[in-house]
């Protein structure tokens, strides 16, 4: 990561937390847990509260709907750490990897159902955009999405434009599959508390 | 979902107004990315608008200017949440049109 107060500013819990991680898993920890321990007051904590909403709340979305959003608007931001860690997460949610690949090569083609699709649309422009307007949404309430599933969807999209930047800016070490396998394994049980 | 607006703007309460290491202004500059001047305004943009090209020179140039790590997180991650939520206010705003009755 590009500022060393990441390695080297971290509590003395965290510090230990991190080789107990090492010890057991056989891989560091992902440099998102850097990110979030690291004066966890300022920045951390108060977004896990918004991310753990976001991701695990109670939604019509399903848990492996919502990680597929985080990959997809990840893979629009150009944010290879992020899409990669979580197309992991919702492949093991829906246990189907070739639907999370289809939707991240083509989302156009791929076999999932109109309202998801619409929805991902949408997010794609106000992600690549930054803005939308009152017919994109009119399209994806037309394709059969509720309002409050909008704003759920709206919910996991500013949790990954906001980690998509600090992963990237801060240089976000990309690891092996199995790393992320371990990390989408953790993520689908304990969520991100 | 309860409650997550109210989550939002504890976030950006807590990263705007909290204790910090940059100063409010300095942070508040860089949420709005507007009004940073040199590096730390290049950085800034940069993540607001194409984090994914931020480069080691981005960091270090700041870095140059005189800014702490510690200050340079707290701007990266206002610079961050600056845009998210603009993104996302224009998203609900859409969104109340789209649904307005009449």
């Amino acid at each position: 990561m590009r500022l060393a107060i990441f390695d080297s500013g971290q509590s003395f819990g965290t510090k230990i937390l991190f080789a107990l991680i090492r010890m057991m898993s056989g891989h560091p920890a992902l440099d998102i847990l850097k990110l979030v321990r690291y004066r966890p007051d300022f920045y951390g904590r108060p977004m896990q509260v918004v991310t753990q909403e976001a991701m695990r709340g109670p939604s019509v979305w399903s848990v492996g709907d919502r990680e597929l959003m985080a990959a997809f608007v990840s893979k629009a931001n150009q944010s290879e750490w992020c899409a990669k860690a979580h197309a992991a997460v919702a492949e093991g949610a829906y246990r189907d990897g070739k639907k999370v690949s289809a939707v991240l090569s083509d989302l156009e083609t791929s076999p999932i159902e109109e309202p998801l699709r619409a929805t991902l649309r949408m997010l794609y422009k106000l992600t690549r955009e930054n803005a939308v307007v009152a017919g994109d949404m009119r399209a994806v309430l037309a394709a059969g999405v509720s309002r409050q599933q909008i704003e759920d969807a709206l919910a996991v999209c500013f949790s990954f434009n906001v980690t998509n930047r600090l992963a990237d800016a801060f240089g976000f070490v990309v690891p092996g599959p199995e790393a992320f396998e371990a990390g989408a394994k953790y993520l689908l049980a304990r969520g991100y508390r | 979902m309860s409650d997550i607006g109210q989550a939002r703007k504890a976030l950006t309460a807590r990263v705007l107004e909290g204790d910090g290491k940059a100063s409010p202004a300095q942070r508040r500059a860089a949420f709005n990315n507007t009004g940073l001047a040199g590096p730390s305004g290049n950085l800034a943009d940069k993540v607001a608008r194409y984090a994914h090209a931020v480069s080691d020179e981005d960091i270090e140039a700041v870095k140059a200017s005189g800014l702490s790590e510690d200050q340079i997180f707290e701007i990266v991650v206002c610079a961050a949440l600056g845009q998210a939520m603009r993104q996302h206010e224009s998203a609900l705003a859409a969104l109340t049109a789209a649904t307005r009755k009449g």
